[in-house]
């Protein structure tokens, strides 16, 4: 009787992951965005972590309070600062992957309407697979270095 | 007897003279951090639009310690990045900030107005000025700097982007060129460096 159980349940967990996708397998942290003044764009930050045996890849997010959303990365070669759209950001199996000022970001354009320090906004993140994880990111002044406390 | 005493006198005086004179000499070379550009670079040389839409000239400041910028407002990421580590190393410096001056020279004058500037750069540090002027002269000062900047072709929605040098340049108070802020550079040099500048030949 009680192995028939563990049976089932064994078999609901094995259902489970098939069909939870990436974003079960992702925890975020340090989730925040510089807010600028007046409607210029803005870059949100988030660190992933993957708890999986394989690698998980961050294609983009959305949401409803800004209408466009890309995935970009910046980098500094010979002084000059770049800034190039990606497809995707991996995150490695067991291990984590940050989007980070002067690195990896999210750029944010087209708010809906201003937002503002200390508010909260919550973007969808969207992986490969097509699963997708709504995250609260914390919206800081523009002259904040990290994610604060 | 009496003129050798005055003698002497005259000779201590001389000698103490000499000694404050090349105490205060300004050519004694400060033991900077960062890359030393003193001699290497041209005088800040300006005549641009300041953010409340005045005509400014590098003279008008002239006494301050001048941190310039090259950017522009619609860079999320690495812009205001370097704006906040410079409101940091301006918290930093306390009082003494206030013989510093941060100039941020937009090479996107057509999208940053006076008015964008001005909400952008004070929402980094009261004591930040944004600087615009037609794209020739902003052309002009970041060769004059040997600065750069390139702007990829607009995308459908006609956004853009500019690749632009992340430097930052250090001038005296009298607007010679002194020391260079990369990305690569640590923070605690800048305020080390800064604190160097501001305590020489304090204007007020």
């Amino acid at each position: 009787m009680k192995s028939r159980y563990a049976t089932m349940l064994f078999g609901l967990l094995i259902a489970g992951v098939a069909h939870a996708g990436s974003a079960d397998h992702i925890k975020t942290s340090h989730a925040w965005i510089r807010v600028l003044p007046g409607d210029l764009p803005a870059a949100a930050y988030v660190t992933l972590n993957n708890d999986s045996d394989a690698p998980i890849a961050l294609t983009g997010a959305s949401s409803t309070a800004y209408a466009s959303i890309m995935l970009h990365k910046s980098s500094s070669e010979g002084g000059m600062n770049h800034m190039a759209m990606l497809d995707a950001m991996p995150v490695p199996a067991h291990g984590n992957a940050a989007l980070a000022p002067a690195g990896y970001h999210l750029m944010l354009m087209k708010a809906v309407k201003q937002v503002q320090p200390g508010e909260h906004v919550q973007l969808l993140l969207k992986f490969a697979d097509g699963s997708t994880l709504a995250t609260d990111f914390l919206a800081r002044p523009a002259n904040a270095v990290d994610a604060g406390s | 007897m009496k003129s050798h005493r005055s003698c002497f006198l005259i000779l201590l005086l001389l000698l103490a003279g000499t000694l404050l004179l090349s105490a205060c000499h300004h050519d004694e070379p400060l033991p900077f951090r960062l890359t030393n550009v003193t001699g290497h670079m041209p005088t800040l040389q300006f005549q641009l639009t300041d953010d409340q839409g005045k005509t400014v000239s590098a003279e008008d400041y002239r006494g301050k310690v001048v941190l310039l910028y090259f950017g522009y407002t619609h860079c999320p990421d690495v812009c205001p990045l370097t704006m906040a580590h410079l409101h940091v190393v301006m918290q930093r410096l306390g009082k003494l900030a206030d013989g510093a001056k941060i100039l941020f020279v937009t090479v996107d004058p057509s999208r940053d107005t006076p008015k964008v500037l001005h909400a952008y750069v004070h929402a980094f540090d009261s004591r930040a000025t944004g600087l615009s002027g037609k794209p020739r002269t902003i052309e002009a000062l970041v060769k004059r700097y040997r600065s750069a900047f390139t702007r990829e072709p607009a995308t459908a929605d006609g956004n853009y982007e500019v690749i632009h040098s992340s430097a930052i340049y250090v001038f005296d108070r009298e607007g010679n060129p002194r020391v260079l802020f990369t990305p690569a550079s640590s923070q605690d040099d800048l305020v080390h460096d800064l604190h160097l500048l501001l305590a020489q030949g304090d204007a007020e």
